[in-house]
């Protein structure tokens, strides 16, 4: 198990590496940042003093190298644009992404498992189909949408939930800012929260329903049943614990792109997450950030792939990690 | 209500209703098992063997459902019973094994998990230590080495055969007054059958428990059952005492089936195969089923023919059987 663990690491690095070079390369690829940064009157002499204070002036494989060796030491290069460390840019914006797509998760999960189950143990009828139904609309209503009706019906016309920002409450643990942990903080992150657990959510069901209906045809879950256990522990355990795997991996995955892509659910709901930071950025060609937070990402979905090949060997007694293909 | 035999099956008929018609798999199917006997079901594949047995213990799932018959549990019917009641019945008073033992343990929980709920399930006044050593004892029964051990193990960690025994062992946990045994040494290598069968009739006897033996290989059933019951295309076609049904086969199916067995046939001379197929049950015309690959069909075997008992005890399907010749 450490043995495994330490060479998946070993690989992540690897892994990091080479993203970097294409993200240099992209980045390096979409435009010059001095054009945008600086003012357009500015003459030949200040924009070449620009360039050469940003490191611009270097050749490609230079800056490439300079990046590499301060990233070695933690640093990702400083802001163009506000002139601090970029890493500490995106770390500031990092709690609030990521308690909205933890909590978007939660809510898919624990409403999605037991919709999906039910719609698997009676397809036929009509809660069933209504459930499938609902799942349907949730995956073909864009999310914009669902999003700025959230906000008319709770917010503008019921009044009951805010609709932007974080709310002033926050408390702080280890020098970050998470809203989870005050009413206020809840009631502000319930709607974009929801917004963006609906795709989550229908994907949940959908899978749940899926492996229920295989899992329920096979002989160990009509055994139970011959054992004569009480349907609930049947459905709760028998059933249940065989349908995890898949919906555990599609949900890591999710959870990633649901840390990488919140941009949509983060811009309607003023959401000050790292999503709007990035499209900032973007804006305005400003290289280290782009490069940080797309690394950030890239480290991210490496931590959640060895978190759900961990989860696999914990809910699959078959697999065992040392054998697995990394 | 204290002599009824613990199994009486009565016209038992049950249909699956699926889009391409109405799959009659049980379709008047009647025996009886006194406890302490053995009776022994023969049929080819598909001839609606398992469907009786789940038809008995109430596990039979849409689209198929029960649509005649009785089943009379020590004189209880079952048909029609509140789910709860079968729930009861089933796992401590009525035990099932079943064909494929790589399949009926799951794979994701552990041994232990598998045996102590199926104590708990119908007697949550046992403790879990209480039920581990029950599960750990019925484990040790079985042949089982070093149980206590192997009940913390998951399935994957046992061989085929050692499921089936932990399958037995399971089975026979709440000391149930019938066992139905669906085809389990089907799946299994012929030594490790042997043993199986060997285990398994000496746990009924010494329990005193009722047991439905299900196969499609008569020469397990010699040794094995007191009766047998011949099914073909969810009919009983023959029963009787099980020597006299294998030293004198009524009906032409029986005969056929015993022709196909090696250790009956003259040593060089080919087995005698029966030839044709066994019938699509899907809207299966009124009929003896049999009548596509019987050498003695004629125009009367157009009609179904009825259960009749032509000698005592000895009861058979069939216009034509063959009375009087030894086989
Ligand atoms: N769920 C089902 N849906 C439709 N037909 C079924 C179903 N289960 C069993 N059958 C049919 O019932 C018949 C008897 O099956 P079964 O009892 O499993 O046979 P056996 O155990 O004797 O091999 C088969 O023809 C099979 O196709
Ligand atoms: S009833 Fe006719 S077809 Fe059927 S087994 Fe007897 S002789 Fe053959
Ligand atoms: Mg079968």
């Amino acid at each position: 198990m450490l043995v495994y663990l330490i060479r998946r690491l070993m690989q992540s690095v690897v892994v990091l590496c080479v993203m970097s070079l294409l993200v240099f390369l992209g980045v390096f690829a979409i435009g010059d940042p001095v054009q945008i940064l600086i003012n357009p009157l500015a003459d030949q002499a200040e924009i070449d003093r620009a360039t050469a204070a940003l490191g611009l002036d270097q050749p490609l494989w230079r800056q490439y190298w300079l990046f590499l060796v301060n990233a070695a030491r933690g640093d990702l290069g400083r802001s163009f644009v506000y002139n601090v460390p970029a890493i500490g840019l995106i770390l500031e914006r990092m709690p609030a992404t990521l308690e909205l797509a933890v909590t978007a998760t939660f809510f898919g999960v624990i409403l999605g498992v037991p919709l999906g189950m039910l719609a698997g143990l009676k397809p036929a009828s009509p809660v069933g189909k209504s459930i499938m139904a609902a799942s349907i609309l949730g995956f073909s209503l864009p999310t914009f949408w669902v999003g700025l009706m959230l906000i008319m019906v709770f917010a503008v016309e019921l009044g009951w939930l805010p609709s932007t920002g974080r709310g002033a409450a926050t408390c702080s643990l280890l020098g970050l800012k998470f809203s989870l942990c005050t009413v206020d903080g809840l009631r502000h992150i319930l709607l974009p929260a929801l917004n963006l657990a609906l795709f989550k959510l229908s994907l949940v069901i959908r899978l749940s329903r899926a492996g229920t209906r295989e899992v329920v045809l096979q002989d160990y879950v009509k055994f139970a049943r011959a054992k004569g256990l009480p349907q609930s522990r049947v459905v709760w355990l028998h059933v249940f614990k065989n349908i995890t795997i898949p919906i555990v991996t599609v949900l890591g995955l999710e959870l990633g792109s649901t840390i990488a892509f919140a941009v949509v659910t983060e811009w309607i709901f003023a959401w000050p997450g790292m999503g709007k930071l990035i499209i900032e950025s973007i804006n305005v060609l400003d290289r280290p950030v782009i490069v940080a937070y797309l690394l950030v990402i890239v480290f991210m979905f490496i931590v959640i792939n060895l978190a759900v090949d961990v989860a696999y060997s914990v809910l699959d007694p078959r697999v065992r990690l040392s054998e697995q293909r990394a | 209500m204290s002599d009824a035999p613990t199994l009486a099956v009565e016209s038992l008929r049950t249909h699956f209703f699926t889009k391409s018609g109405v799959v009659k798999a049980v379709d008047d199917v009647g025996f009886t098992v006194g406890a302490g006997k053995v009776l022994g079901i023969v049929g080819e594949s598909g001839s609606g063997k398992t469907v009786t047995a789940f038809s008995i213990i109430g596990l039979v799932d849409p689209p198929g459902r029960i649509v005649g018959g009785r089943v009379l549990f020590k004189g209880e019917e079952l048909v029609g019973a509140p789910e709860e009641r079968l729930r009861h019945l089933r796992g401590s008073r009525i035990a099932m094994i079943f064909q494929d033992p790589m399949m009926t343990l799951n794979p994701v929980l552990r041994i232990d998990t598998q045996m102590i709920e199926a104590v708990r399930a119908h007697d949550s006044a046992v403790g879990k230590d209480e039920a581990r050593g029950r599960a750990r004892d019925a484990l040790g029964r079985v042949g089982i080495p070093s149980p206590d051990e192997r009940l913390r193990g998951y399935p994957h960690q046992f061989s085929g055969g050692m499921r089936q025994r932990v399958a037995i062992a399971i089975a026979l946990l709440n000391k149930p007054d019938l066992v139905i045994a669906d085809e389990p040494t089907t799946a299994l290598d012929v030594t490790i059958q042997g043993q199986i069968l060997y285990e398994a009739q000496k746990l009924c006897r010494e329990t005193g428990a009722a047991m439905i033996w299900i196969t499609h290989d008569l020469s397990v059933i010699a040794g094995l059952a007191d009766e047998v019951c011949v099914m073909y295309a969810g009919r009983v076609v023959e029963s009787g005492a099980v020597d006299q049904v294998l030293d004198a086969p009524l009906h032409p199916y029986t005969r056929g089936l015993i022709g196909s067995v090696p250790s009956r046939n003259a040593r060089g001379r080919p087995l005698m195969q029966i030839p044709g197929m066994t019938p699509s049950l899907i809207d299966l015309p009124p009929g003896c089923a049999f009548r596509t690959r019987c050498a003695r069909a004629d125009a009367a075997c157009a009609e179904t023919p009825p259960m009749t008992e032509p000698l005592p005890g000895r009861k058979m399907r069939c216009f034509h059987p063959h009375l009087g010749a030894s086989a």
